[in-house]
């Protein structure tokens, strides 16, 4: 089995702040981490590389400084670490990320074939959750997402049973390798990082391959140029023009200011006490 | 590899209008069509309108009574044409044949605007409708309209965690896609004396061509599953309260008004309530007569969540916090003590709870 998994090294949203005045993102002293989606899938392709022997490459496309997240993948166990990193990348939107990273996969697959590619099932900066169906599309891998278990894979019958969380229910879906696997928060845990395994990350050399190495013959397709969407307009949300009307707290007991916002909720929502009070 | 993208879709800005109209895809599984997809009527019936062209929905699914009752329905809810695709693939969501019905529909009509709900079904196959089409797509509106200089779409979404929004249009490629989560936008009217067209359409199908099988369906535990998106009343807690023993204060209450509760992203995280009753951008939307936040601060991306609420309780013990900004009554104070003074208040006052005490 040769497993690709896919991780992008975000800016660790819970501690962006806005600008208060002038509305800007403040970047500075942000934290970069690896995107916690990417550790659950990483974390099943290491368990399926215990259970059944697996070659694990992990591939990320961002800056060179992005290479730190790849070196710690391989800290907790993968095998092989490609950035791709090229100016022709910045910009990239969501078709042309997965343009990039599926272009990247056919290359690394010429060396080894590819049996599963394993993505998160969104990115925290983002939220989309379209690069995984979008490389899935792309290379013509069977696409499976939001998957809380693997249930059996057999690869001597290219044979994959997953459980897909669906809408009311969970899909018991059986399909074929190769396949592309995004999973749920809470499917596992990562694991900690072995010391041989942190003595190899430290050594470890990230290969680094702009467009041309990663078998991008088309580089108009990524970046801006290869992005059919266009952020016109990055905001804070506008302030409601009626603030909350507020209920002196100092004044009473708790019940008693209980009473007074009830007392003022249902004199202008009779309905709503009618329901409450049921 | 007869699914790469092509850049056929990618179309000079000549031939942009000889792409006509709104669509929804409507979300039809297992016999039931996920209310996602009449708001999303409800939501494309003002850009129709805005842009003077017709309002289609797509249905695809079996060919059995539920997939002409949702295309009655589709017109109910504001559709003018209906087109739908009936073979006996579709029964399950699987998503190459989702796939490969509503890209050839789309190609066959080229609608300008095309929407699906942000669900599991509708993410998975917007990703792939897209790239096939190679054209572009914005996840989890929260608003839609229409630019009066260029005719395209304004899609405005929450960015970098839900601090920002930011609109997000698709000058060069049709048609413009998105996706917008349950209870974001308004359920519309339901008129059964709408009439429209419903156009049955051929596509070729075969169950041998798809690998991917369904085994079974395990349906949710009642229990497990929360219709907090859907309730008239919500009371929700975040960090404000302490820690996860305290959350049985919000518990009661709901309790008490009849609701279902909720928790901000950080409780849920930190696993205080399960992540299924996170309520903001990356959680649940949630649309109730009445909103109760204890001891949550009201960052973005819990408001874009509770913003189509009627009515909003806000408890904060930070006269500062955001959720002031929004919410309709504002308490500076306690919520360990203030919650279970209205679970108290409202018991006294409910003739059925007051008898059993």
């Amino acid at each position: 089995m040769h497993i690709v998994v896919c991780v992008k090294q975000v800016p660790d949203s819970a501690q962006i702040r806005v600008h208060p005045v002038t509305n800007t993102i403040m970047r500075q002293g942000v934290p970069a981490v690896i995107n916690p989606y990417d550790l659950i899938v990483l974390e099943e392709a290491l368990r399926l590389k215990d259970c059944l022997g697996a070659r694990i490459t992990v591939l990320s496309m961002g800056p060179k400084i992005a290479a730190e997240a790849l070196k710690k993948c391989v800290s907790y166990g993968a095998d092989e670490a490609i950035l791709i990193t090229d100016a022709v990348f910045a910009g990239s939107d969501t078709l042309a990320t997965s343009y990039a990273l599926a272009s990247t996969i056919r290359r690394i697959a010429a060396d080894r074939p590819v049996d599963m590619v394993f993505c998160g099932k969104q990115t925290i900066d983002g939220d989309t959750a379209q690069v995984g169906p979008g490389i899935a599309r792309r290379l013509g891998f069977e696409q499976l997402t939001y998957v809380s278990r693997i249930e059996r894979i057999d690869p001597a019958a290219r044979e994959i049973v997953v459980h897909r969380r669906g809408e009311g229910g969970v899909q018991v879906l059986q399909s074929r390798l190769p396949c592309l696997v995004t999973m749920l928060e809470g499917s596992n845990t990562l694991r900690f990082a072995g010391m041989d395994d942190m003595f190899r990350a430290a050594r470890y050399e990230v290969l680094e391959w702009n467009h041309k190495a990663a078998g991008i013959d088309a580089p108009e397709r990524c970046g801006l140029k290869g992005s059919p969407t266009a952020v016109k307009k990055v905001f804070a949300p506008p302030p409601r023009a009626k603030k909350a009307e507020m209920i002196d707290a100092s004044a009473g007991t708790p019940r008693e200011i209980a009473d007074a916002v009830l007392a003022k909720l249902f004199a202008s929502r009779p309905a709503l006490e009618r329901e409450m009070t049921r | 590899m007869s699914a790469a993208a092509s850049h056929a879709a990618h179309t000079s800005p000549a031939g942009l209008e000889d792409w006509r109209g709104v669509w929804i895809a409507v979300e039809l599984e297992r016999g039931r069509v996920h209310p996602v997809s009449w708001e999303l009527l409800g939501e494309g019936r003002k850009l129709a309108a805005h842009l003077g062209v017709p309002l289609c929905a797509a249905v695809v699914g079996p060919d059995e009574s539920a997939t002409a009752d949702a295309c009655a329905e589709a017109i109910f809810h504001g559709a003018d044409c209906v087109y739908v695709v009936r073979h006996p693939v579709l029964a399950h969501y699987r998503t190459a044949p989702f796939t490969t019905a509503l890209t050839r529909l789309v190609e066959r009509y080229r609608p300008e605007i095309l929407l699906l709900g942000a669900t599991t079904l509708g993410r998975d196959l917007a990703g792939a409708v897209a790239t096939t089409l190679a054209t572009g797509l914005t996840a989890d509106c929260t608003e839609l309209r229409i630019d009066g200089e260029t005719r395209s779409l304004a899609a405005t979404r929450p960015t970098f965690g839900g601090s920002l929004l930011c609109t997000i249009h698709t000058l060069r490629c049709r048609p413009q896609m998105a996706t917008v989560r349950p209870r974001v936008m308004a359920m519309p009217a339901r008129d059964t004396q709408r009439t429209g067209r419903i156009i049955p359409e051929t596509i070729a199908l075969d169950e041998d061509d798809i690998v991917t099988k369904v085994l079974a369906f395990i349906p949710d535990a009642a229990a497990e599953e929360a219709q907090l998106a859907y309730a008239d009343i919500v009371v929700a807690g975040g960090r404000g309260l302490g820690g996860p023993a305290n959350f049985r204060l919000v518990t009661d209450l709901a309790r008490v008004v009849g609701g279902d509760y909720g928790g901000s992203r950080p409780v849920a995280q930190a696993g205080w309530i399960g992540l299924e009753r996170q309520i903001g951008q990356t959680g649940k939307t949630i649309r109730p007569k009445l909103y109760i936040a204890a001891g949550i601060s009201g960052a973005v991306q819990h408001r874009v969540g509770v913003e189509g609420a009627d009515v909003i309780v806000a408890i904060n013990s930070d006269p500062d916090a955001p959720i002031f900004e929004f919410a309709t009554y504002g308490i500076v104070g306690d919520a360990l003590r203030i919650l279970p003074a209205l679970t108290e208040a409202l018991r006294a006052r409910s003739p059925a709870l007051a008898a059993a005490d």
